[in-house]
Parts: C-alpha cells; sequence; structure tokens
C-alpha cells in the first residue's frame, strides 16, 4: 500500500482539504475541498512527493446536483509506479478554477479541452480557446443537458450549425435507472 | 525599420500568430504560413499555423478538432459493448490494440481485469502487438515517404498487407476489427492462424532489416534527422510525451513493464530508449520496438494455452453469463441463458458504480480510459486519454528554431493519428 503513504503526505500538509483516500480497485482517489488550491496541491505532490507525471485531466458533469463539475486530475510517479486521482468539486455559477499549467505544461491543452466541452474556465491560462469545437461555437457538448443530436447555431457559413440528422436513431440506451422499457435501445426523437 | 505584412486572414489563430508578434519583429519581415489542415505530411487534418522569418520558423500553433465525432459524448449514450466499434476508430491504424485497451479499462471497472483466462490474455497480447508492428510500420514508411524515400512506404505496405489479412481471418474484418469483448474475444483463434501468424513473423523481420538497410546509416536520412527537434527528459515528462516519444528522450517508462497488465510479466522482451531525444532517436526506438513485438509475439505462440487449435478446449472467455454472452445453442435451449442474453443484449454489462483509470501500451502513446460509472450497463462519463493528442502539444515547444523543410520530418517522428488526436 504505497499509494497511501501520499495520501497522508498530502493530509498532513493540507489537513481538513484533503478528504479520503478511497480505494477502488487499487486506485487512491483523494478528493480536495477547496478547488482554488488545487494548484498548490499539485504543486507540492509534484515537487515533494516526486508525483512528476499528468496522466490526464477529465471533467464531470454531475447534472442536477449541487456543485456541478468535478475536475479530476490523474498524477503518476514514474520512479515508483504510484498512481494518485485528486477530485475537486467547482460551482456552475463559478464554473472556474486555477490552471496548473504552472506546474506541468501538458495541461495545457487538457485545460482548454475542458473549457471547450465544458465550459470550465481555468484562471491563469494564457490561452483558454476552444480546441476541439470550432471558434465562436456558443455551447459545451459534453454537458448533460446539450442533446446527442446537437443545437442549432446561427454561427454563419460554419458547417454543422444545424442538428444532426439521425434518421430515427440512435438506437442506443438511455443512461440513469428509468426502468428497463425506457433504457432499452430503440428509435427516439432528439427531444426525448 | 521593416513592417510586418497586413495580410487579411479571417482566422483567429492566424490573427494572434500575427498580432502578439508584432513587437518583436527585430529579425526581419515575418510570415505566416499555414500548413494543412489538408495537407500530405500532417497524415490526417492538422492544421499549423506556422509564423516564419525567412526558412526559420519563429511561432508554430497548431489546431487540432477537424476530425472531432464526440465519441466521449456518444459513449455516455450506449452501453459498454455498444462503444466497442468506435475505438476501432480511434487510432485507425491499430485497431486491435485499442479495443483491447478499451475493454481491459471496462473490465477494470468490473473488476475482472486478473481473472481473464490465461488463453485470452495471450490471444490479445498477440492482437496488441501485431497492431503495434502495423502501425509502427506505417509510421516509418510515411514519415521516410515524407523525406523523399518513397521506397520504404511501398515496401512497408506488403507487409501491412498480411497483418490486415491476420486482422480479417481473426475477426472478419480487415480494419475495424471490433474483436475483443468484455471479458474476453469475439471467438477463438481461427485454424491456421498460428501457422500464418509465424509466416508473417518471419517475413516482417526482413522487410524491417531491408528499411533499417535503406535508413539507419544512410546519409542523407541521418544528417536530416539527427540533432532535429531534441525534446530533453524533462520537457518530455512535462509535456507529458508517452510511448516511443517519451522513450526517444531516455526515458525507460513502458506500461507494459512498469504497470504489468495481461500476460505481459511472463514473457521476455527489452524497452529500447533513445539517448538524446531527437528524430533520429524516435526512429531508432520504433524500429527496435517492432522487432520486440516480433519476440513477443513469437513467445505467445510458443506458450498460448491450448496450442495453436486448443485441443483442450481452454476458455477464451470468463466464466459469468452476466459479463459474457452465452453460446447461442444453449440460447434457444436454457432459460437461464436466454435471460442472459437478453438483459445482456438490452441493458448491457451491469458495471458497479465506481471511477476507474486504466492507460495501455498503445504503438503511439498511453490509451487511456477514464470511466466514471454510477452503476448500470452505460458509462456516466469516458474520457478517452489520447496518445496524440498529448504528444502533439508539445509542438509549439519544439517547432520554433527549426527550419520550415523540418516540419515535415518532425512531425513524422512524433508519428500521430488525429482519429485518435481529435476523437
Amino acid at each position: 500500500m504505497s499509494n497511501l503513504d501520499p495520501a497522508s503526505q498530502l493530509k498532513a500538509k493540507f489537513g481538513d482539504l484533503i478528504s479520503g483516500p478511497t480505494g477502488f480497485r487499487g486506485e487512491i482517489t483523494l478528493k480536495l475541498a477547496d478547488a482554488e488550491r488545487i494548484a498548490e496541491v499539485c504543486e507540492f505532490a509534484k515537487t515533494k512527493l516526486g508525483f512528476e507525471y499528468l496522466v490526464d485531466i477529465s471533467s464531470l458533469d454531475n447534472y442536477g446536483e449541487d456543485p456541478r463539475w468535478t475536475v479530476v486530475y490523474e498524477l503518476r510517479n514514474l520512479t515508483n509506479n504510484a498512481e494518485l486521482r485528486i477530485k475537486t468539486n467547482v460551482s456552475e455559477e463559478k464554473s472556474e478554477l486555477p490552471s496548473v499549467l504552472g506546474v506541468w505544461a501538458t495541461s495545457n491543452w487538457h485545460e482548454r479541452e475542458i473549457y471547450d466541452m465544458m465550459g470550465i474556465r481555468f484562471r491563469g491560462h494564457p490561452d483558454l480557446r476552444r480546441i476541439l469545437m470550432w471558434e465562436g461555437y456558443p455551447y459545451f457538448p459534453l454537458r448533460k443537458d446539450f442533446p446527442l443530436a446537437g443545437k442549432p447555431t446561427n454561427v454563419p457559413e460554419v458547417a454543422f450549425s444545424e442538428i444532426a440528422p439521425l434518421e430515427g436513431g440512435p438506437f442506443v440506451t438511455l443512461p440513469g435507472s428509468g426502468g428497463a422499457v425506457s433504457r432499452e435501445p430503440r428509435v427516439r426523437t432528439p427531444e426525448e | 525599420m521593416a513592417t510586418v505584412q497586413d495580410i487579411e486572414i479571417p482566422d483567429t489563430a492566424a490573427r494572434n500568430a500575427l498580432a502578439l508578434d508584432e513587437l518583436q519583429d527585430m529579425h526581419g519581415e515575418k510570415m505566416v504560413l499555414n500548413m494543412g489542415p489538408s495537407h500530405p505530411a500532417t497524415h490526417g487534418v492538422l492544421r499549423i499555423v506556422l509564423e516564419l522569418d525567412g526558412e526559420l520558423i519563429t511561432k508554430a500553433q497548431p489546431d487540432v478538432g477537424f476530425l472531432h465525432r464526440g465519441d466521449e459524448k456518444i459513449a455516455e449514450n450506449m452501453t459498454y459493448t455498444q462503444f466497442i466499434p468506435y475505438t476501432d476508430r480511434l487510432d485507425y491504424l491499430a485497431p486491435l490494440a485499442n479495443n483491447v485497451a478499451y475493454t481491459l479499462a471496462v473490465e477494470k471497472l468490473l473488476g475482472i481485469h486478473d481473472k481473464l483466462p490465461p488463453r485470452c490474455q495471450y490471444i490479445r497480447v498477440m492482437c496488441a502487438e501485431l497492431a503495434r508492428i502495423s502501425a509502427h510500420l506505417l509510421g516509418l514508411g510515411a514519415f521516410a515517404m515524407d523525406m523523399g524515400a518513397v521506397t520504404v512506404f511501398l515496401l512497408i505496405f506488403t507487409e501491412r498487407e498480411k497483418v490486415y489479412n491476420l486482422a480479417e481471418s481473426l475477426s472478419g474484418a480487415r480494419f475495424t476489427t471490433s474483436y475483443t469483448r468484455i471479458g474476453g474475444v469475439m471467438r477463438d483463434l481461427p485454424p491456421g492462424w498460428t501457422d500464418q501468424c509465424r509466416r508473417f513473423l518471419e517475413e516482417v523481420v526482413i522487410t524491417i532489416n531491408e528499411a533499417e538497410t535503406l535508413l539507419t546509416r544512410n546519409r542523407i536520412w541521418v544528417d536530416r534527422i539527427r540533432d532535429l527537434a531534441v525534446i530533453s527528459k524533462a520537457d518530455a515528462i512535462s509535456y507529458g510525451l508517452s510511448g516511443p516519444n517519451l522513450r526517444g528522450s531516455g526515458i525507460e517508462y513502458d506500461l507494459r513493464k512498469n504497470q504489468p497488465y495481461l500476460c505481459y510479466p511472463d514473457l521476455d522482451f527489452d524497452i529500447p530508449v533513445g539517448s538524446t531525444g531527437d528524430c533520429y532517436d524516435r526512429y531508432l526506438v520504433r524500429m527496435e520496438e517492432m522487432r520486440q513485438s516480433v519476440r513477443i509475439i513469437h513467445q505467445c505462440l510458443k506458450k498460448i494455452p491450448g496450442g495453436a487449435d486448443n485441443q483442450s478446449k481452454e476458455p477464451v472467455n470468463v466464466d459469468d453469463g452476466k459479463i459474457v454472452l452465452p453460446p447461442k445453442e444453449k440460447v434457444m435451449t436454457r432459460m437461464e441463458e436466454l435471460i442472459h442474453q437478453f438483459m445482456l443484449v438490452t441493458e448491457g454489462v451491469n458495471c458497479p458504480p465506481g471511477e476507474i483509470y486504466f492507460g495501455h501500451e498503445n504503438p503511439k502513446g498511453e490509451l487511456g480510459f477514464y470511466i466514471h460509472s454510477r452503476g448500470g450497463g452505460v458509462p456516466y462519463r469516458l474520457k478517452i486519454r489520447s496518445p496524440s493528442f498529448v504528444n502533439l502539444s508539445i509542438i509549439p515547444k519544439i517547432f520554433p528554431g527549426c527550419m520550415l523543410s523540418d516540419t515535415v520530418a518532425i512531425l513524422g517522428s512524433l508519428d500521430f493519428v488525429m482519429g485518435e488526436c481529435d476523437r
């Protein structure tokens, strides 16, 4: 359980801000209560605990819950192969947290992608533009209230400014626990 | 004093490049050149806005997303099994490896990733390594072709054809294999596959040797790519590079060794690393990785439980009716199997609530899946950590200072796939 050790060191340093660790399938997850301190925590994890490699940053939309956003950092120590996940919540009104670009250069594109897909802003990021969607696109497609078929946009002279013709599909299951009938794959209209 | 030429460019990326550097215009007149998105050397649809001072690159701004299909959004709307065909289209040069990576991630969520039957593990390792050979061959061929050595490109395509034939007899499809299933593989090795595979391994080594003779000590090749676009160890780590690009910079990190999965601990292979981190090192690392993959597959063919034709009826799927589809003949005659079949098809594999990240050593680097499940057969959130996306983010760092003609060499040595980068 070498992974538990960095967790306790982080707890010793930041006290009640860090909760956990929770273990699942051999992975250690820590929760940071105040998203404003994320850069500080990451800096500490990198310089003092050897988590020199940032694998990935993901984002979650906890639609219907408060706080709405969760940002997930996957850290790795290349020397002893330890991995650590740090999660922090961001409220919808704020939708902003500090950038960790000063800690890892790789976070540049990850943060741009999260801004592009979820609309969470990273304070201190020098170039927070859309990366996968085109400039001027008005929505954030990975939010749970964005339909799979898309929404019409009024950006002129840009491809795909209408909703996608789904031809009766998608023939997919619906997430959630709304009973077997509502979950099974069948023809759905985009409004459904 | 020279003035910045006012070129009308209705595009933000290009405009930014111009506007920011008006003050630094010390060396002479700067010119902004658009490379891509449709350019043969960008291997897909990558666009780079280059700012040039003569032939010297002073600034490079990559622009990605032209191939964005919203795979992560799509994944949230279907069962785990239904998403397997979408993984074929991530790194479309190595679909078999993507299949393996994705199913291993879901199996980790289910908690069965270390309980897979041995035969299944060996088959999956062979799939991943065949995909590695095939992807590295194309990466090498495209790299060489961009530098003017078309022969290598034609040479490697005869070998890739054989990998496609192997994939076809394995899964029925040449490109979009969708071969793995959650808890196993679609079907066992077909008769004669191992012999076909052995023949391929013997022949591919000859081709690798030929390519090596053409390139490795070729004066033109070496002069062009040696000491070009050096990535230091610190930069490689800070920019999160993975795969051959990370190892080319001299960092011995390979998920197959450092975070072993499947039957890799039982196999004997080496991890090649570079010394300086230039384009030549990345090229050499890929060449050696192909040889190591050949070595791994040879061992797998020798050690695979059940042997070539599986006389002893070794299972290739986990023995759990709630995860793997039951055999068809039982579905038609037995009640329990019929229920399992119905539930798996309509609702998907019932995964427990929780979150996992699984990284797989793909040909291009670490292909990772972060799955956040709230229970049920559909992921609540599935994030794809694509190696090409992360590897490309180092372009603004390494391009400045290189010549315009070096761009194709650097892009070739980074070896990326846009289908995976843009998802």
